[in-house]
């Protein structure tokens, strides 16, 4: 049962070296030479005019026109090259460093926007801006689901944290017009669902996922009831909590494009931004974190060296559940204003498809939500844009990514290993 | 030796009682019975008379109780005439068509919980039933509207394409799982976003779509030879398609109890490694569970495509691939329990038109049906509460296996 998970390789006088790994590799060049042909061969000549700025900003960027085609083989020629040295560190047996696959993730995304815009004009800032607000739900759920994996909790009910504090935000902020209560209500609401789902997967051994599925679908009914029954014939009186106010960072603010994304946000962004780096610092750096992924990998293990680990696990994940509910908190009066009936919208299972496509890490779990967010805002701009590949298909890139992902990462072992499983002291 | 004998033949009263304590039909009454009180609760306290009444509670606590009564009362008989029986209908025809329409509600929760059972049993966990419903329905409707064939073999036709397309969305999952290790959780959630974009864009081209009527997507409507027949005349809307999910209960039960393949799902379900070592394909066995759980949500597909005169749209599977999930925990996965769950389900559904008239949101019927699925699946919680004795052997919900770690283990 606890057998070495990798053969070692130096007890044999380095006669036993550990097989190459190809995968990423691989998948890397076929993704840059199928970049190259489609952006080349079927690549089109009409300028695209990437535009920075709006003519009122204070700092005025010209547009740049580019060439998709050019752009295309450019880009794709980069790729080849990030592939090429990705086959180095596989021949050195060394894993292949991730910001080489974000290199041939962007300049195939960057290909592909130029390529539906050409002839027209894309302007990058509210691309970027939409991004990250379609995304900000997603992050904090994600968030919320690396660390219950981490601890050895499967938390399938995102959606139902997301649905619950989306729905608590809106309502605690109209009747109190407070939003600093707000999103604290949205927090503990998040935190409650989630300690819900611990109580029970880990006090009566309920299947982790069936607790979830039903959970997601106890407080879908729940709000959509009092959304029917309260909410819809009184919508001032409870569901009219406005959004948050921009907080635009004096300075920052003015820079072109980076600074309306990442300096010209509402709170629940900001928020976002500094919880991706502080659950990153916690789990990685700081003896609790050590603990929380002994909890995952090796309950037994933590369990002899003192650890309670079915409390440490209901605190823990019940504390995750706060950032769940944050991120539903986003959704409401961080984007749109009040609250819609299961407007979580499924964001909830994309946020646990960005934590396994993030291989249950904070940052890349971060990464791959905004691909998702990403992906939603370029379907919304290519629909505008009259892209000629339907809107509907490019919906559903991100998921069949995700696909692709999990199963070429599902045979090596990086999901936590007692993820999933209850402990039972014997 | 003879008041051995005597002691052996007399009942034991004792055991008889503690059978029935710890027996699973007394909690799951339990279950439902807690559900529905705590439903009675979201019902009388968002309730407008009751709540005017609340504000001199004290005054004249009678009034409350007048109001909450009543708030119960009109409840419960929108959901008996919703349902079962109408009561205000002018003659019986008309009354007993809501019993129908249960009757018609449940076909596609039924095959749907089939399905899903089906994977539990296999120690699988089938949540795609919204991609694979909406690839049978897809399929159906292009050979029900594109193909123009006789009468009863257009049907059969029609059908086939449906499996065909329910199975094929079961197979990537089993097959990705089998070959990879890929979980399927997350697979079959992702296909079922990968279904929804395609069908969507399929009922915006004229493959499905009548490209005069929009761009809104939304089928062509159906051959009259491809539609499934109404099997009690033209007053109520229960179709052949019914029957076969009936049908597919009496499969079900054969597949699982009597034949080989079942053994070997139930097998795997029970312990993938003994299986393994007894000879049997593990691999192959997730695949073939896969496919044969996607046919049954196709079914349910079908059920929601062709049994109907008119064309759909991309939200034509209602939620029902996940409400199958909910109907095979509370039938345990088993055929009969399958079946009377998705009966109780398809009731709540006939009934809501007349809770909505009756100014009830039905959204209270999904949270009763949560409700009794998050107690019947934590039978130690319904045995605290009630302080009933625990069984001689405990069992994980829906698979029917000991909770993995709990075996051999003295608690």
């Amino acid at each position: 049962m606890t057998a070495p998970a990798t053969a070692p390789s130096s007890s044999l006088g380095g006669q036993l070296a550990a097989p190459r790994s190809w995968r990423v590799p691989i998948v890397l060049a076929v993704v840059a030479v199928l970049s190259l042909i489609w952006f080349v061969v079927f690549g089109k000549d009409d300028p695209t005019r990437f535009t920075w700025s709006d003519p009122g900003d204070v700092l005025y960027l010209d547009p740049t026109p580019a060439n998709p085609r050019v752009l295309g083989i450019v880009l794709g020629v980069l790729s080849l090259a990030a592939a090429a040295a990705s086959f180095r560190w596989a021949w050195r047996r060394r894993p292949v460093p991730v910001w080489l696959s974000l290199i041939v993730g962007i300049a195939f995304l960057v290909s592909l926007v130029a390529w539906v815009g050409a002839g027209g004009q894309i302007t990058v800032e509210s691309l970027l801006t939409s991004t990250v607000s379609l995304s900000t739900a997603i992050v904090l759920g994600a968030l919320a689901g690396v660390i219950g994996e981490r601890v050895g909790v499967v938390n399938i009910a995102i959606e139902a944290q997301l649905l619950g504090g989306a729905f608590t935000a809106a309502v605690v902020a109209t009747t109190t017009h407070s939003y600093e209560l707000a999103l604290v209500a949205a927090m503990i609401t998040g935190a409650a669902i989630s300690a819900v789902l611990a109580w029970f997967a880990i006090t009566f051994l309920v299947d982790q996922v069936v607790v979830g599925v039903v959970l997601i679908a106890l407080v879908t009914a729940i709000t959509n009831f009092f959304y029917q029954q309260v909410l819809a014939d009184n919508s001032a009186q409870f569901n009219d909590p406005g959004t948050l106010p921009r907080l635009a960072i004096p300075g920052l603010a003015d820079i072109p494009v980076i600074g309306p994304v990442l300096f010209d946000q509402r709170l629940t962004v900001y928020l976002m931004f500094l919880l991706v780096p502080f659950v990153w610092f916690m789990l990685y750096k700081t003896r609790w974190g050590l603990r929380v992924r002994a909890l995952g990998e090796h309950p037994l293990a933590a369990d002899t060296v003192g650890i309670k680990v079915n409390r440490s696990r209901f605190w823990t994940v019940t504390l995750a559940g706060l950032i769940a509910g944050l991120g539903g908190a986003s959704l409401t009066i961080g984007y749109a204003g009040a609250f819609v009936q299961e407007m979580s919208a499924g964001k909830g299972f994309i946020a646990l498809a960005a934590v396994i496509l993030g291989r249950w890490n904070p940052w890349y779990a971060a990464l791959a939500a905004l691909l998702f967010g990403f992906a939603t805002s370029f379907r919304i701009w290519a629909g505008g844009a009259g892209a000629a590949i339907p809107s509907d298909l490019i919906a559903m890139t991100p998921y069949l990514v995700t696909i692709i992902a999990v199963a070429l990462v599902a045979g090596r072992v990086v999901a936590p290993k007692a993820s999933g499983k209850p402990y039972i002291k014997s | 030796m003879v008041d051995l004998e005597d002691e052996r033949r007399r009942v034991d009263w004792r055991e008889v009682m503690h059978r029935i304590a710890a027996g699973g039909p007394l909690r799951t009454i339990l279950a439902m019975a807690l559900a529905l009180v705590i439903g009675i609760l979201f019902i009388v306290f968002a309730n407008a008379d009751v709540q005017r009444t609340l504000g001199y509670f004290f005054a004249q606590p009678g009034d409350f109780f007048a109001a909450a009564g009543k708030a119960i009362a009109d409840a419960g008989t929108a959901l008996f005439n919703g349902s079962i029986y109408n009561t205000k209908a002018k003659d019986p025809v008309a009354g007993f068509r809501p019993l129908t329409e249960t009757l018609r509600f449940s076909g596609p929760l039924i095959a749907a919980g089939l399905g899903v059972a089906l994977t539990f049993r296999a120690g699988l966990f089938n949540i795609g039933g919204q991609g694979q419903m909406l690839m049978a329905a897809a399929w159906s409707s292009f050979a029900a509207s594109q193909i123009h064939l006789p009468y009863g073999i257009h049907l059969i036709v029609a059908m086939l394409f449906g499996f065909a397309g329910a199975a094929l969305w079961g197979w990537i999952a089993g097959f990705l799982k089998a070959k990879t290790g890929a979980h399927e959780v997350i697979v079959t959630i992702m296909l079922n976003y990968i279904a929804l974009s395609i069908v969507t864009y399929l009922m915006r081209t004229p493959i499905l779509h009548d490209m005069s009527k929009g761009n809104n997507p939304q089928t062509l409507p159906p051959d009259a030879t491809a539609v499934f027949p109404k099997i009690l005349g033209d007053d109520y809307q229960l179709r052949l398609s019914f029957i076969l999910c009936i049908l597919a209960v009496v499969v079900y039960w054969w597949l699982m109890r009597r034949s080989a393949l079942g053994f070997r799902l139930r097998m795997v379900g029970l312990n993938p490694d003994a299986a393994r070592a007894a000879g049997i394909n593990v691999e192959r066995t997730w695949i073939i569970a896969m496919v044969v759980s996607a046919l049954f949500l196709g079914l349910a597909g079908l059920n929601q495509a062709i049994a109907r005169d008119g064309n759909f749209n991309q939200h034509v599977d209602e939620g029902i691939g996940f409400d199958g999930i909910t109907v095979a925990l509370l039938g345990n996965s088993s055929p009969i329990g399958v079946m009377f769950a998705g009966m109780l389900f398809g009731a709540f559904k006939a009934a809501s038109p007349a809770m909505q008239s009756a100014d009830v949101s039905p959204d209270i019927l999904g949270i009763l049906q949560a409700l009794i699925v998050l107690f019947i699946a934590t039978p130690p919680l319904i045995r605290a509460i009630f302080r009933l004795p625990e069984p001689r052997e405990i069992t994980d919900v829906g698979t029917r296996r000991k909770p993995q770690l709990e075996q051999g283990s003295a608690s």
